[in-house]
C-alpha cells in the first residue's frame, strides 16, 4: 500500500449517498452549507455598510432593494441560514465540551436545533416588522 | 510519526482552535447585531450613521467584521480542503483568504468613514 492514494490522501469516507438521510447527517451537512449562505450574506453586510458610508442616496437604493420582494425573500434566507448555523454551531461547541453524546441527546439537540432556528428566525422578522412600523 | 505530519496535525489543531474561538465570539457579536438593527431600525439613513457613530457600536461592528471574516475563511478553509483536490486547490485558498480580508477590510473601511464623515 505504500505510496498509494490511501497513504497519500488518508482513509477515504464510505459513499455516502448509499445511506439513508437521518436527521444527523443532514444537520450535519446543513450546518457546512448554511455557513456558505452566511457567508454570502456577510457580503452583502459589507455592502449594505458601503452604501451607508457612500451616502443617504445609495442607502435609499440599497433600502429599495431590500424591500423588493427577492430582498425580502433573500433576507428571510440568510436570516434562517444564519440562525440554523448558530443553534448548530453552538451544539458543536456543547460537543466539543463532551457532553450530549448519547444517541437520543444527539436526536433531541438536532430537534431543537431545527425549532429554535425556526423560532429565532420568525421572531425576528416580527421585531424587525414591529419595528419598522 | 513524520516531522510533516505532526506539523499539519499541530496546523490543524490550530484551524480548530480558532474556529471555536471565533465562533464563541461571533454569539454576543451577533445576536448585537440583530438586536441593534431591530431596535434603531434599518430603514432611517440618520438613525443607522447615529446609531454607527456611537463609539460602542463602532467598536462592536469593527470587532464583528473581523470575527466573522475570521471564521468564514476558516469554514471555507475546510470546505476547499475537504473537496478542491485538484492544482486549482491552492490558488481556491489564496483568492478566498483574500476575498475575506478585503471584504473585513472594506466594511471596516465602511464604518470609519461613517465615524470620521458624520
Amino acid at each position: 500500500m505504500r505510496g498509494s492514494m490511501q497513504e497519500k490522501y488518508g482513509p477515504t469516507s464510505p459513499n455516502i449517498q448509499i445511506y439513508r438521510p437521518q436527521l444527523t447527517s443532514v444537520l450535519s451537512i446543513a450546518n457546512r452549507i448554511s455557513g456558505v449562505v452566511t457567508s454570502v450574506g456577510a457580503v452583502g453586510l459589507v455592502l449594505w455598510l458601503l452604501a451607508a458610508a457612500a451616502g443617504p442616496d445609495t442607502y435609499a437604493f440599497a433600502r429599495w432593494l431590500l424591500s423588493s420582494s427577492l430582498g425580502q425573500i433573500g433576507l428571510l434566507i440568510f436570516m434562517f441560514a444564519f440562525f440554523l448555523h448558530l443553534c448548530g454551531g453552538i451544539r458543536h461547541l456543547i460537543w466539543d465540551a463532551v457532553y450530549g453524546f448519547d444517541l437520543s441527546t444527539i436526536y433531541a439537540s438536532g430537534w431543537v436545533v431545527v425549532a429554535a432556528s425556526v423560532v429565532l428566525t420568525v421572531a425576528a422578522w416580527i421585531a424587525g416588522l414591529y419595528a419598522a412600523s | 510519526m513524520t516531522r510533516r505530519r505532526e506539523r499539519t496535525l499541530l496546523e490543524g489543531a490550530g484551524h480548530w482552535w480558532r474556529e471555536r474561538v471565533t465562533a464563541v465570539a461571533l454569539i454576543p457579536l451577533t445576536l448585537w447585531f440583530f438586536a441593534s438593527i431591530i431596535a434603531h431600525s434599518a430603514n432611517d439613513y440618520s438613525a443607522v450613521i447615529a446609531w454607527l457613530r456611537m463609539p460602542s457600536s463602532t467598536l462592536m461592528m469593527v470587532l464583528l467584521l473581523v470575527a466573522l471574516f475570521y471564521h468564514t475563511a476558516l469554514g471555507l478553509q475546510t470546505i476547499i480542503d475537504d473537496y478542491v483536490h485538484s492544482a486549482r486547490k491552492v490558488p481556491a485558498l489564496i483568492i478566498m483568504r483574500l476575498g475575506c480580508l478585503a471584504l473585513a477590510a472594506a466594511g471596516t473601511f465602511a464604518v470609519l468613514r461613517i465615524v470620521v464623515r458624520g
